[in-house]
């Protein structure tokens, strides 16, 4: 059997992915750098076109475009691996539990997972964000918690296909605790799908956070993309730019984490089909 | 089949207790007063004030006040709009035809265009034109819906000037006829196409794998070692066995085409009830938030409810399972 890093080399979605995932971060690193100013200094030159002055035009209120497009990429970047993050640790925790434990907790844990997957996530985190404020962080936890019932649902299967294998048999003769055995023993071998799951899943939030900033519902204190383009909203008559390169980034930005869930994908699960 | 039809409906129950839960959880996760989530925002009179902690029994114990509110929810009391001066259930309701309009056309152009692609693509594995469109769906499938909107407008009603970009009628259009029909359906076209569009992408997807899996399966060898052409073999034995996923995706998937329509209603001003989420985020009126959630839940879980029970319908291997 190949390596999985082998796998991912050889898996063209899986490097196209990586590439625009590591140029994205870069590019949100190293944003003084990239010739961004202040994204929310505001100047008389309003709704300026692309050209050389200013790369991607300016909006309303003469603010430089580039600026925000390159500093909105730290907003969606931090929002989406963070909430994914916490979707993750959430999922297999619960996942964990599930799947070792199984019985009662097992049935009170999938139906919960079952109500989370069924409530419509975007008008939750909508509501949730409306009631307790905006705010990055209240953003990042709410969407993390939302996530986590994919990833919780993929570690239970695998715990409940891997808990009757042999090694782990071998590792309850050598006396270890039921806990020590979940842990160390099963839970890194359940993991590969929670990896592939998270992914995707820092894609998936992306795209929540800009539809809730569309709604005017991100944190007032920062640009993002989503903010970028309720704006452009209402000048679509006078001033293009200002919908298509926000725009762009965000769609970029969650192609780049799709590709790189499908190589991820390919390299560690060569069997599984990817879920929809 | 009737015991798991019953079975599938007693399932269905607590999740609708779920999500009543959880809007009684979040009405007193309100900051500072439970009264901020069930007025809302708005300089609502004192008396009313009044009549709401009664009605709720904001003074007495939790307990008491959930099972007060989940009577009020069965009896069809969902609060009142203090912005709009009425019933929060009239409110939604006068919007639902709309998004009902928009979200149906979406799904069945998606459906068909998605089925048709993922036959396409699935119908010769591995070559450029599979590459291509499974490539395309990947694409489709991360742009995010009210973006394609505003491409739209842009392309279509700014620079062509082709179709309308804003709103569902023309006022100069007579309420009646075939002029108002097209109307209507001149101004559905564009958002109808960046709503659909995800869902292509994402039943493109669908379509392709299950098509593959089932072609690999006995039975397409039997048909074909019995002498059925290629085209029979796919679209008599294969493409039913692989549709039947799709059936069940639709429930599913309901929440996030109801969520991208809430986009795209904002986008193309679409009278719905997406845009009265996106107004009532801005009036603060609570009461239409909490209000839309319960009736998105709701359509979510009936949704998956009857799209379940069409899947048994279709196949006896689940309705005959223990």
């Amino acid at each position: 059997m190949r390596s999985p890093f082998r796998r991912f080399a050889q898996s063209r979605p899986g490097l196209v992915g990586l590439t625009i995932v590591l140029l994205l971060i870069a590019g949100a690193v190293a944003a003084p750098l990239l010739g961004a100013s202040d994204p929310l200094q505001t100047s008389p030159a309003a709704f300026r076109p692309p050209g050389t002055q200013w790369l991607l035009g300016t909006d309303n209120l003469g603010r430089d475009l580039w600026s925000g497009v390159v500093y909105g990429a730290r907003v969606s970047l931090v929002v989406g691996v963070l909430a994914a993050l916490l979707s993750a640790i959430v999922g297999i925790a619960i996942g964990t539990v599930a799947g070792f434990a199984g019985g009662r907790a097992d049935t009170w844990l999938m139906r919960g997972a079952e109500l989370f997957q069924t409530i419509p996530q975007f008008f939750l985190a909508l509501i949730v964000v409306a009631l307790i404020g905006r705010g990055l962080e209240k953003i990042i936890a709410v969407l993390g918690l939302l996530g986590w019932p994919l990833t919780a649902r993929l570690i239970r299967a695998e715990f409940l296909s891997l808990k009757e294998r042999e090694f782990v048999e071998a590792a309850h003769a050598l006396g270890m605790s039921a806990s020590r055995i979940a842990v160390r023993v099963i839970l890194p071998n359940a993991l590969p799908p929670a990896v592939v799951a998270t992914s995707l899943g820092v894609a998936e939030a992306i795209l929540l956070e800009a539809g809730l900033s569309f709604f005017g519902l991100g944190d007032p204190n920062l640009v993002s993309w989503g903010l970028m383009l309720q704006n452009a909203q209402g000048y679509l008559r006078r001033a293009w730019w200002m919908a298509v390169f926000p725009g762009v980034a965000i769609f970029l930005a969650v192609f780049g984490f799709n590709l790189l869930g499908d190589g991820l994908n390919d390299a560690m699960n060569p069997r599984v089909r990817r879920r929809l | 089949m009737p015991r798991y039809v019953l079975g599938r409906f007693f399932q269905a129950f607590p999740l609708l207790l779920g999500v009543v839960t959880i809007v009684f959880v979040l009405i007193h996760l309100a900051p500072g007063d439970p009264v901020l989530a069930l007025v809302g925002d708005f300089p609502a009179p004192e008396e009313y004030v009044r009549k709401v902690r009664e009605e709720f029994g904001l003074d007495r114990p939790l307990i008491e006040q959930y099972v007060r509110y989940v009577g009020n929810l069965a009896r069809g009391e969902f609060g009142y709009s203090f912005v709009q001066r009425r019933p929060v259930l009239q409110v939604i309701g006068e919007r639902a035809a709309a998004t009902g309009l928009l979200t149906g056309t979406a799904l069945v152009v998606a459906t068909l265009l998605g089925v048709g692609l993922g036959l396409i693509a699935a119908r010769r594995p591995s070559t450029v034109l599979d590459a291509t469109v499974s490539g395309a769906a990947v694409v489709g499938f991360s742009v995010p819906v009210f973006w394609v909107g505003q491409l739209l407008i842009l392309l279509f009603a700014v620079t062509l000037g082709w179709l309308p970009a804003q709103g569902m009628v023309s006022l100069r259009v007579g309420p009646t006829g075939w002029d108002r029909v097209l109307d209507v359906a001149s101004h559905l076209v564009l958002p109808a196409t960046a709503l659909a569009l995800r869902l292509v992408a994402m039943t493109t997807r669908l379509t392709r794998a299950s098509l593959l899996e089932v072609l690999g399966q006995e039975f397409i060898r039997t048909a074909e070692a019995k002498g059925a052409g290629p085209r029979r073999v796919l679209g008599r034995h294969a493409l039913p066995n692989a549709l039947l996923p799709l059936v069940t995706f639709v429930g599913y998937n309901l929440g996030f085409l109801l969520a991208g329509s809430a986009l795209i209603e904002t986008v193309f001003g679409w009278p719905g009830v997406g845009r009265l989420l996106y107004d009532s985020v801005f009036t603060r009126d609570y009461p239409v938030l909490l209000g839309i959630f319960l009736m998105v839940s709701l359509s979510v879980v009936l949704a998956n409810l009857l799209t379940d029970l069409l899947y048994a319908y279709l196949d006896p291997r689940i309705r005959h399972a223990r």
